[in-house]
């Protein structure tokens, strides 16, 4: 087990520097999701205008592994539409159970493939996606 | 013989996880298994194995007595006035769930209070907020400490004619406090209520008399003090437990089945419906045997004297705050290592073969009240040792390093 594997230091950038943390003042659609089994939770606000993510931002508490994953993802769902947005969240999982492991135009996601070695952390890093994928299935 | 020479009897603690050897400290969840307890499971299997109460054959015979000698264990163990106050359940939850779900919506009324503190576990704090919703009674908290301990002053000023039920941990899973529960019961019994004691992180650690408490009931799991999961005990005053209603039924616990009514056997049997977990109870007994053997007073003294020197080891350390209590606390510490979450803390001292736990510890209203969504926490039991504390410190400086190194 190589803990260096898990805590690769673009994921401690992320959880250091968050992108995208904070909330919308305006509508948005707002997902709130936490882990029951570790206390983790997430915020998450998605402004959605015809089919497209447009804007996102969240706020939350957790570990690195749950905070960078939420802040990957917020950066790169910014602009996709609502199909490309889940198809990535299904990507994700993919790639955290260790399935597959292309995610070579997102490199700072795929930092967090060594996750998978990590069994008992897969659910923080799939905590906020979970929250994107209710948000985006969400009727706005 | 305590702590290295007991490691020997622990199968488990035998081995290397990542490629150290293990530090389990990890016992407040669930404590490891002595080769006695497992061996006695096995031989129930080989030998003994049938079900109890009913069979006329010669196994049936063997299985009910050793189920039954395991709750005459259990009874001398916590020194219960008679054998038959002892409900086997599956662990402490639904030993607490048996009495909130038939004693205590059967006393509470509207205006009627229940008291309990912030301290307690979910399993001695959701079952008493279901009764008060659903019997429109009041939950109250007796007010802590900073460091989370209770005043007596407090304990009087919440309790009051009206309450009918107070229930609390002899000891605290998070803060390493034992509450005063022998004070506290007499105060609850001078306003005519009854006390609960949640005993899971007590009856491991040291020597429980439920009659020099005064306690009315107390709730204990076996996998806490080296026996198996899946078995625990309810005691109950015998003068109480006859007033209770079952809240399962089925095999094992009617007297007379009519079309329309049926009547239940006396207690506890009307409390264990269905086929028991004899062979848990069977491990059980064994482990309180091999409890008995170690000495629950040196047991408790050992875990008193890795309690005090984990605080101080780990006190030393900058940048780790622990919670709870600095002296008189049993054999666990709870803390948190500068910006580094209890998560990522698990996963590194993981690698190097310690384990803890991190997260809530079934204490959410705890944890708002420490003002932290969660805490890592490091709990001791009869085979750890002073050197298991020294890894703990030497990993967390490590931990440290680490992280300040890929936060940079």
């Amino acid at each position: 087990m190589q803990l260096d594997d898990l805590y690769r230091r673009v994921i401690m950038d992320h959880y250091k520097k968050p992108r995208n943390r904070g909330t919308f003042e305006d509508d948005t659609v707002t997902v709130d999701l936490n882990n029951p089994t570790c206390g983790d939770r997430i915020s998450l606000q998605l402004k959605l205008n015809d089919g497209i993510v447009e804007d996102a931002r969240f706020t939350g508490e957790g570990c690195s592994i749950s905070m960078s994953s939420a802040s990957m993802m917020t950066e790169a769902v910014k602009g996709m539409t609502l199909e490309q947005a889940h198809e990535l969240a299904e990507r994700f999982s993919a790639l955290v159970k260790g399935e597959d492991a292309a995610f070579d135009e997102y490199e700072d996601i795929e930092a967090l493939s060594g996750v998978n070695k990590f069994p008992a952390r897969i659910k923080c890093a799939t905590l906020a996606w979970n929250a994107l994928r209710k948000g985006i299935e969400k009727p706005e | 013989m305590i702590g290295r020479e007991l490691r020997e009897q622990f199968p488990i603690l035998n081995q290397e996880i990542n490629g150290h050897p293990l530090v389990y400290l990890d016992s407040a969840a669930t404590s490891q298994k002595p080769r006695s307890v497992i061996d006695a499971i096995q031989a129930y299997y080989e030998k003994d194995n049938s079900n109890v109460h009913r069979g006329v054959h010669t196994l049936g015979s063997r299985a009910t007595d050793a189920y039954e000698g395991a709750r005459e264990k259990v009874a001398r163990f916590i020194n219960a006035a008679r054998t038959e106050e002892i409900v086997f359940t599956r662990g402490t939850t639904s030993a607490l769930n048996l009495v909130a779900s038939s004693y205590g919506r059967s006393v509470c009324g509207e205006g009627d209070e229940i008291v309990i503190t912030q301290m307690e576990h979910h399993s001695n704090f959701i079952p008493w907020q279901q009764v008060a919703k659903a019997t429109g009674a009041t939950l109250k908290f007796i007010p802590m400490q900073e460091d989370g301990t209770l005043l007596l002053s407090d304990v009087e000023q919440t309790i009051t004619d009206r309450t009918k039920i107070v229930s609390i941990a002899y000891a605290s899973n998070v803060l390493g406090i034992v509450n005063p529960v022998k004070q506290i019961a007499e105060i609850a019994h001078r306003h005519g209520a009854v006390i609960v004691v949640d005993g899971a992180q007590s009856t491991p650690h040291m020597r429980i008399d439920v009659q020099d408490l005064d306690c009315d009931f107390y709730a204990l799991s076996g996998h806490k003090m080296c026996g198996p999961t899946g078995i625990g005990a309810l005691y109950g005053k015998m003068a109480l437990l006859e007033k209770m209603e079952p809240i399962e039924f089925g095999g094992e616990m009617i007297d007379f089945v009519e079309l329309y009514d049926s009547t239940w056997k006396d207690v506890p049997a009307r409390f264990e419906a269905g086929t028991p977990i004899i062979a848990g109870a069977v491990g059980l007994g064994a482990a309180i045997d091999f409890l008995n053997e170690v000495g629950l007073d040196n047991i408790h003294k050992h875990e008193m004297q890795l309690g005090a020197y984990a605080v101080e080891r780990l006190s030393e350390i900058e940048g780790l705050s622990i919670y709870g209590p600095r002296s008189e606390r049993i054999g666990l510490v709870t803390f948190n290592l500068d910006d580094v979450h209890p998560h990522d803390l698990a996963t590194v001292l993981d690698a190097k073969g310690i384990a803890v736990r991190a997260g809530h510890h079934c204490c959410q209203p705890l944890m708002r009240w420490l003002k932290v969504s969660a805490t890592a926490r490091a709990s001791f039991y009869l085979y750890n040792t002073e050197a298991d504390i020294d890894r703990l410190a030497e990993a967390l400086r490590e931990t440290k390093e680490y992280f300040s190194d890929a936060i940079g």
